[in-house]
C-alpha cells in the first residue's frame, strides 16, 4: 500500500547495531589498555581518573579499576587542601550515582561508595540516606543498598527509633522483605531490651548455682525484647501472615519473635564404669574436645578426653575419658569425682585448676568465660555409678520456642489455629502450630501434633522427609520425657514411623532399646554413645548399615529381623562389641548368602547364638 | 493550505475527535491510509475534552447559546451528480443537557495583585457573586439562568490553544482580550464587594476571581474516567507507543463512603496489611476472596451453582462481613447490588489484575486531564500523514443511489471530498437517521473544593471515592478527586468529578451526594461551622451527557460504509471506546495490524521515492505542494518543545497563553 512508512529491514538494523557495538568495544579496549599501562608506570594523575571514570561508567564491575581509582584518590589526598579533597570526593559520589544507575547491584560501586564516604572530610550523611531511600524505593530488596545503608546509619548515628520507623514504612509498603524484618530484629533488642529476670524463667542449674548463674544471663538474653513490645510485634506479624499466609518472611520473623533460647549450659549426665575404667560426660551442647581437657578432681588428672571414634568433628557430646588403669579399681575405697567443664575462650587460666577449691577460684578470675559444674560421684563398691542433672525434664526439649509466658504462647496458638481454620492447607501455619504445641505441652498435644504432621506431609510433599525427621525427633523427645518420669533404663519406640534417631546423648544410661517397626535406614554413628546398651531390638525397619554399633562395651543382644542388610562388610563393625553373643538377622537379604554362617562366625566370633 | 483547499480524495474521512475516532484515525494513518480528520468544534476530543477554567466557561456559554454550529456553510448542491443522493448531517450538538452552574465563593478585598486595568469584564462577574452572597437557602435548588456563567465577547474562541500560531488576527486578539478579561473580572469583583469580610480562617479562602486568574491551571474533564493499568486503553498506548506523548500519575487511594464517613478501601496487599479497620480474620477473608477472584475461571465449582444469584448474594454466602461486602461490591467490583455473579467476578478481576502494575491502586490518570488522550492519538495520526481540521465539518454525505454506499462527503466549505469510508461520532447524526434509538444519559458534576475528602499527611493525592446508592434505587456515584499536581487544578484546590448513570437530571442525581460529602463555605456574616471537616465547594457545575454506547449499529439508518462512534460511557474505564475503535478499524482495513508500535526515527528510510504523505512526514525538506501532509517529526519536536515550555510555565508561574495547552498535532488547515 502506498503511503506506508518504509523501514530498514531487521538485518540492516542488526548490522548497524553490530557496527555500533564494535566501535564501542574498540574505544573501551583502548581506554582499558591505556589505564593498565598507566597503572604499571605508577602514574596517579587526573588523566587516569578520567580514563577510569569513562570505563567504569560503562562497566561498573571492574574491580581493578576501582582499586586504581582509590590509589589515585589516596595520592591526591596527600597533595591537596581539604576543600579540594572535599570537592574531589563529592564529584566521586556524583559519579558513583551514575554508575549505580547502570547497575544498582554492582558490588564494586557500592563498595567504592562506602570507601569514599569514609574518606570524605565533611560527609553529608543526609544525602547518602536519601540516596538509599531512592534506591530502596526502586527495589526494596536490594541488599547492597541495605548493607551500605547500615554503614551510613552506623557512622552518622541515626537514632534507633528512627530506623525502626524506617522498617515500619518499608514493611508497610511491602512486607515480603526479609531485609526489613531482619533489620527490625536487630533494632528491637536495642530499643526495648528485655529485662533479664523476665527473660530467664528457667531454673538455675541445681548444682553450683553460685557460680553459674551470673555467667549465664548476659549472653543468653541479649537478643530478647521486652514483653510489651513483643505483644505489638505479634500483632504486626499476625497482620502480615493473615494477609498473606504463604509469605514466608513474616513467618520467619514470627519464629524469631517466639524466640530461640540458648540452652542453659550444663553437664547433663556423668557416668562412671569401674569395669571399663572410663568416665563419660554428656553436655547440654557439643563441646570442643580438642580445645579443652576434662578435669577430674580431686585426682587432678588432666586426662585427654576423646569423642566417639567415628566423628572427626571436633565438637562432641558426650565426651569419653578413659582413666589410667587402676585409678578406680580399688573397690574398697570410695571415689569421689568432680567434672569441671571449662569452655576456654582465653589462654590465661591454666594455673587456676591446681588449687583444691577449683570452683571458686575460677569464678573469681573469669566468671563470664567459664562455666563449671561439679557433680560429685560416689563409687563405693558398685561396678558403675552415675549422676544426672535432673533438669532432663520438660525444659530439655522446649528450647525451640522460648516465649517467656505460656499465656502468650497460648494466645498465639489460638490465633494460629484460627488462621488454620481459614487456611487448612497452609504449611507455615501448621508448622508453627506444631512448634507452639510442643512449647506448651509436648506430651499433652502429642496426638494433635501427629495429625498436623500428617497434614503437613500431604500439603507440602516436597518436604516429606524433613517433616518425617522432625516428627521422629519430637516422638523421641516425648518418649525420653516419659522414660525420665518413669525412671527406667528402657527405651521403647515401636511402630511410630521413625525415619531418624536423635537425642542419643540423652540415652546414655539406657540398657534396653526397642525401635522395631519403624522406617529407619541405618543405625547412625551416634549409637556409639549408648555406653550402657545391652539389648537392641530394631526389627522390621529398612536398616542397611550398622555403623553405630561400635565399641559398645555391654551390648549382648542385637535383633535386626526383616531389615535390609545385604553385605557382610556392614556387619564387620559388630566385632568391636566384645560381649555380643546373640544376633538375629532373619528376613534380611544377607541370610540368603552362601556360607554366611561360617563367614559370620569368623567375622564376629563372640556371637554364639546366630539366627538367620 | 487552507480549509477550502483540501485534497479531494481520502481513504477515510473521520468526523469528531473523541477517543474512538482519534484511535481510528491513528490506526488508519499508521497503516498508510489517507485520513482526513475534522471536528466542527474549536477544540479536540469532543465530549472527551478537558478545559481550562476559562475554556470551560466558554463551553458553558456555547451551550447556553443553543449549541449552534459556528461554522458557516457553503452551498453544495452543484457538487452532486445525478445518480447520487445526499444525506444531511446534524449541525447541532444535543449531547449535553441540564447544565447548571453554582458559585459559592466570593471575592477577597485584599487581592491586590489582581488590580490591573483591563477591558470590561465580559464574563458577567455579578452572577456568581450574587448567588454566593445572596439567598443561601436556595443555592442548590435554584439554578437560574443568571447563575450560569458568563456571556460576552470571548465566544469566538475558546482559550484552549488548538491552533495558536496560525490564528488570524481577530482570533489572537480574542485571546489577548480574554487574558485581560480575567484581570478585569477580578478588579470589578473586588470593587463590587469591598465590604466582604475577610474570612477568619487560617487558610486563605480562594475567591472566584482567583480561580479565574489561575484558570489556566485547570484542566477540567467533561467526562471523568481513569485508566485501568491493564485496561485496553493502557495496553493500546503501550503497544502503539502513543504513551510517549503523555505523562501519567498513579491514583493513590481508593476511598469509599460508608456509614457517614469517607474511609480508605483496602484493596492491595499492602493496604490490607496496613489496615487498622479490619480484624485479622477479615483480612484473611478479604485476601482469600480477592485471590479467588483473580483466577475465578479456574474455580468454577465456587460459583457455578449460584449463577442465578446476584454478586452481592454471593458475597454474603462467602461469609464476608458487612464492611468487606461493601468494599468488594462498591469499591472493587464497582457493580450495582443487583449485578449478576459473573459480572461482579469479572469486574473484580479486572480491578485486581490492574493492581500493582504501576502502583498501589489499579488506576492511572493522565496529567493535564483525560482530554490529552484523544489528542495523543490524533498526533500519532498526524505524524503518519493524517490531515486535521478543527472548526470544520461535513455538511452531508453523497450516496450512490444504486449501491447505497457513501461515495464522498461535502465539507462546510462546500468542497466535495471522496472517500471509501466515513467515520462519524453519534452526535453528528440527525434525528432522522436514529429514529428508534434510545439513549442513556450520564449525570456529571464538577466541583472545585478547598480540601481533600480524606485529609492525610500527603497533600497531593488522587483519590477514587465510591459512594453506594444513598437509598435503594438511587444511583451509585463515582467520585474522582484530583489534586493540583495532576495539572488539572490550581494549587490549594481540588478538582472533584462526580459521575453516575442518570436517573434524573444531574443535579437530582448528584446533589444529595454532594451535600453529604461537601459543605458549602460560610458566606458573609455566617459563622464558620467549626468542626466541619468536610471540604467546602467553591464552584460547581452539573450537566447530563448523552451516553450513546448502548446503541446498536443497526439502529442507525446509514450506509454500510458509514461507521458510527459512540461518545463516552458512564463507566470508569475506556474499554468500550477502544474496543469499538478496533472493530471499526478492522472493517476499514481488514487484515491490518491495529496500531503497531511506531518505528524508531533512526529506522526509517528517508531517501525512498515513496509517495506523498510519506516523505513529507519525516523530516525531509517539505516540498511546498506536499504541505498538506500534516504533522511530521519536525512538528512533533515543535510540539514537544511546547510541552516542555508548558511545564516550565507550570513551575515558574509565568503564564503564557501559547503554551498553556499542548500536545496538539498541528492543524495544518489553518496554516496559510
Amino acid at each position: 500500500m502506498h503511503g506506508r512508512v518504509k523501514l530498514k529491514s531487521s538485518a540492516q538494523q542488526e548490522e548497524e547495531k553490530r557496527k555500533e557495538r564494535e566501535k564501542k568495544l574498540k574505544v573501551y579496549l583502548s581506554s582499558r589498555d591505556a589505564c593498565f599501562s598507566k597503572r604499571k608506570q605508577g602514574l596517579l594523575d587526573e588523566e587516569a581518573l578520567q580514563l577510569t571514570q569513562q570505563l567504569l561508567s560503562a562497566n561498573p564491575d571492574f574491580a581493578t579499576l576501582w582499586n586504581y581509582r582509590r590509589e589515585i584518590l589516596l595520592y591526591l589526598e596527600t597533595i591537596r587542601s581539604e576543600d579540594e579533597i572535599q570537592r574531589l570526593y563529592e564529584e566521586e559520589l556524583s559519579f558513583l550515582e551514575i554508575c549505580l544507575k547502570v547497575n544498582p547491584k554492582s558490588y564494586g560501586t557500592w563498595h567504592h561508595r562506602g570507601w569514599v564516604s569514609t574518606r570524605l572530610p565533611r560527609p553529608d550523611w543526609a544525602r547518602e540516606l536519601s540516596l538509599c531511600e531512592r534506591c530502596l524505593s526502586l527495589d526494596d530488596r536490594n541488599f547492597h543498598c541495605w548493607d551500605y545503608r547500615r554503614m551510613v546509619v552506623k557512622l552518622s548515628g541515626v537514632p534507633v527509633e528512627q530506623e525502626l520507623q524506617f522498617t515500619d514504612r518499608l514493611i508497610g509498603s511491602n512486607f515480603s522483605n526479609y531485609s526489613s524484618w531482619h533489620y527490625r530484629s536487630t533494632l528491637l533488642p536495642l530499643l526495648h531490651p528485655g529485662s533479664p529476670e523476665a527473660a530467664s524463667p528457667r531454673r538455675e542449674p541445681p548444682t553450683s548455682s553460685t557460680c553459674s548463674s551470673p555467667s549465664a544471663s548476659p549472653q543468653t538474653h541479649s537478643h530478647r525484647v521486652c514483653e510489651e513490645q513483643l505483644l505489638k510485634e505479634y500483632e504486626l506479624v499476625q497482620n502480615a501472615f493473615f494477609t498473606d499466609p504463604n509469605d514466608q518472611s513474616a513467618w520467619f520473623y514470627y519464629r524469631w519473635l517466639l524466640g530461640r533460647a540458648e540452652r542453659e549450659e550444663m553437664i547433663s549426665c556423668v557416668y562412671v564404669s569401674r569395669e571399663g575404667e572410663r568416665v563419660v560426660a554428656a553436655f547440654s551442647r557439643p563441646v570442643n574436645v580438642s580445645l579443652h581437657t576434662l578435669h577430674l578432681s580431686p585426682l587432678v588428672l588432666a586426662v585427654p578426653p576423646h569423642s566417639f571414634q567415628h566423628s572427626c568433628h571436633p565438637l562432641s557430646s558426650p565426651v569419653i575419658c578413659d582413666l589410667p588403669p587402676g585409678t578406680i579399681s580399688d573397690t574398697s575405697n570410695e571415689h569421689n569425682m568432680t567434672v569441671h567443664w571449662t569452655e576456654r575462650r582465653t589462654h590465661r587460666d591454666c594455673a587456676l585448676y591446681t588449687g583444691s577449691d577449683v570452683c571458686v577460684c575460677v569464678c573469681v578470675c573469669i566468671p563470664v568465660l567459664c562455666l563449671q559444674l561439679t557433680l560429685p560421684l560416689s563409687l563405693s563398691g558398685r561396678s558403675e555409678s552415675w549422676c544426672r542433672d535432673s533438669a532432663t525434664d520438660l525444659e530439655l526439649f522446649r528450647s525451640e520456642l522460648s516465649v517467656e509466658k505460656s499465656s502468650v504462647l497460648q494466645s498465639e496458638l489460638q490465633s494460629c489455629t484460627q488462621l488454620l481454620e481459614l487456611e487448612p492447607q497452609n504449611k507455615w501455619c501448621l508448622l508453627t502450630i506444631i512448634l507452639l504445641m510442643r512449647a506448651l505441652d509436648p506430651l499433652g498435644y502429642e496426638k494433635e501434633t501427629l495429625a498436623y504432621f500428617q497434614t503437613l506431609k500431604e500439603v507440602d510433599s516436597m518436604r516429606t522427609s524433613y517433616y518425617s525427621d522432625l516428627c521422629s525427633k519430637f516422638m523421641i523427645e516425648n518418649t525420653i520425657l516419659k522414660m525420665e518420669y518413669a525412671e527406667v533404663r528402657v527405651f521403647s519406640l515401636c511402630d511410630k514411623n521413625l525415619s531418624t534417631v536423635c537425642h542419643l546423648d540423652q540415652l546414655l544410661l539406657v540398657t534396653h532399646i526397642n525401635l522395631s517397626s519403624n522406617r529407619l535406614l541405618s543405625l547412625p554413628p551416634q549409637f556409639a554413645m549408648l555406653q550402657c546398651l545391652e539389648v537392641l531390638q530394631a526389627d522390621d525397619n529398612a536398616i542397611e548399615s550398622l555403623e553405630g554399633l561400635y565399641q559398645l562395651p555391654r551390648l549382648e543382644e542385637v535383633s535386626l529381623k526383616n531389615n535390609n542388610i545385604s553385605q557382610i562388610s556392614h556387619l564387620k563393625v559388630l566385632s568391636t562389641c566384645p560381649r555380643l553373643t546373640r544376633l538375629d538377622l532373619r528376613g534380611n537379604p544377607i541370610a540368603q548368602t552362601a556360607n554366611i554362617q561360617s563367614e559370620l562366625a569368623e567375622l564376629v566370633p563372640s556371637v554364639t547364638d546366630l539366627l538367620l | 493550505m487552507a480549509a477550502d483547499n483540501l485534497p479531494t480524495e481520502f481513504d477515510v474521512v473521520i468526523l469528531g475527535t473523541g477517543l474512538s475516532e482519534s484511535v481510528i484515525a491513528a490506526a488508519c494513518s499508521r497503516v498508510g491510509q489517507r485520513v482526513l480528520h475534522v471536528d466542527r468544534r474549536t477544540y479536540y476530543a469532543g465530549n472527551w475534552a478537558s478545559f481550562t477554567f476559562n475554556g470551560l466557561l466558554s463551553w458553558i456559554e456555547e451551550y447556553n447559546q443553543g449549541c449552534q454550529s459556528t461554522v458557516e456553510t457553503v452551498d453544495w448542491r452543484d457538487k452532486v451528480d445525478s445518480g447520487e443522493e445526499i444525506l444531511l448531517l446534524s449541525t447541532v450538538d444535543t449531547s449535553i443537557s441540564n447544565l447548571e452552574v453554582f458559585c459559592y465563593t466570593s471575592e477577597e478585598p485584599e487581592e491586590e495583585e489582581e488590580e490591573k486595568k483591563g477591558a470590561a469584564a465580559p464574563t458577567s462577574p455579578q452572577s456568581p457573586i450574587e448567588v454566593s452572597e445572596g439567598d443561601k437557602g436556595n443555592q442548590a435548588t435554584s439554578p437560574t439562568d443568571d447563575q450560569r456563567c458568563p456571556e460576552g465577547e470571548t465566544t469566538s474562541d475558546t482559550p484552549r490553544e488548538g491552533q495558536p500560531e496560525q490564528q488570524d488576527e481577530a482570533e489572537s486578539s480574542g485571546l489577548a482580550e480574554e487574558q485581560q478579561v480575567q484581570n478585569g473580572d477580578g478588579e470589578e469583583q473586588s470593587k463590587e464587594q469591598p465590604s466582604s469580610p475577610a474570612p477568619m480562617e487560617a487558610k486563605k479562602k480562594i475567591s472566584y476571581a482567583k480561580i479565574i486568574k489561575e484558570g489556566r491551571r485547570f484542566n477540567i474533564d467533561l467526562v471523568s474516567k481513569l485508566m485501568y493499568s491493564r485496561g485496553l486503553l493502557v495496553d493500546l498506548l503501550i503497544k502503539s507507543n502513543v504513551s510517549r506523548y503523555a505523562e501519567f500519575k498513579n491514583v493513590n487511594r481508593i476511598l469509599t463512603y460508608r456509614q457517614g464517613n469517607v474511609e480508605q478501601v483496602p484493596c492491595s496487599r499492602a493496604d490490607v496489611f496496613g489496615s487498622k479497620q479490619l480484624t485479622v480474620v477479615e483480612k484473611r477473608m478479604l485476601m482469600k476472596f480477592l485471590t479467588f477472584c483473580l483466577d475465578y475461571e479456574q474455580y468454577p465449582e465456587e460459583y457455578q451453582d449460584f449463577t442465578e444469584q446476584t454478586f452481592w448474594e454471593f458475597l454474603q454466602s462467602k461469609m464476608l462481613t458487612d464492611n468487606l461486602q461493601h468494599f468488594v461490591l462498591h469499591s472493587i467490583a464497582m457493580v450495582p447490588p443487583e449485578a449478576r455473579i459473573k459480572e461482579g467476578l469479572r469486574s473484580t478481576q479486572h480491578f485486581l489484575r490492574s493492581l500493582g502494575r504501576y502502583g498501589n491502586t489499579p488506576f492511572l490518570f493522565p496529567i493535564y486531564g483525560l482530554g490529552e488522550i484523544p489528542q495523543c492519538f490524533c498526533r500519532m495520526s498526524a505524524v503518519f500523514g493524517g490531515i486535521y481540521c478543527l472548526r470544520h465539518s461535513v455538511q452531508c454525505l453523497v450516496l450512490d443511489k444504486e449501491t447505497g454506499r457513501c461515495k464522498a462527503v461535502i465539507d462546510t466549505c462546500g468542497q466535495r471530498i471522496s472517500c471509501s469510508h466515513f467515520v462519524v461520532e453519534d452526535g453528528y447524526i440527525r434525528v432522522e437517521q436514529r429514529k428508534g434509538v434510545e439513549y442513556r444519559y450520564i449525570s456529571r458534576a464538577v466541583l472545585i473544593t478547598d480540601r481533600s475528602l480524606l485529609q492525610s499527611d500527603l497533600e497531593q493525592q488522587i483519590s477514587l471515592v465510591t459512594v453506594p446508592p444513598l437509598e435503594p434505587g438511587a444511583p451509585a456515584v463515582r467520585v474522582v478527586e484530583l489534586c493540583s499536581s495532576t495539572m488539572t487544578c490550581m494549587p490549594g484546590t481540588y478538582l472533584v468529578h462526580l459521575t453516575c448513570s442518570s436517573l434524573g437530571s444531574a443535579l437530582e442525581d448528584l446533589g444529595p451526594v454532594v451535600s453529604k460529602l461537601f459543605s458549602k463555605p460560610p458566606g458573609a456574616g455566617e459563622e464558620d461551622a467549626g468542626g466541619d471537616e468536610r471540604p467546602a465547594v467553591l464552584w460547581a457545575m452539573y450537566f447530563n451527557m448523552r451516553d450513546s454506547t448502548g446503541v446498536e449499529r443497526s439502529s442507525y439508518e446509514l450506509p454500510s460504509n458509514v461507521h458510527v462512534c459512540s461518545g463516552p460511557d458512564a463507566l470508569l474505564g475506556s474499554d468500550h471506546a477502544i474496543r469499538l475503535a478496533e472493530e471499526v478499524f478492522h472493517q476499514l482495513a481488514p487484515g491490518e495490524d491495529f496500531c503497531p508500535p511506531a518505528p524508531n526515527p533512526e529506522d526509517i528510510i528517508y531517501d525512498g521515492d515513496g509517495g506523498q504523505g510519506e516523505g513529507s512526514g519525516f523530516g525531509k525538506p517539505v516540498p511546498a505542494e506536499e504541505d498538506t501532509a500534516g504533522g511530521g517529526i519536525e512538528e512533533e519536536t515543535a510540539a514537544k518543545d511546547k510541552m516542555e515550555g508548558s511545564k516550565k510555565e507550570e513551575t515558574s508561574g509565568e503564564s503564557s497563553a501559547e503554551v498553556c495547552k499542548v500536545l496538539h498535532p498541528s492543524a495544518p488547515i489553518t496554516e496559510e
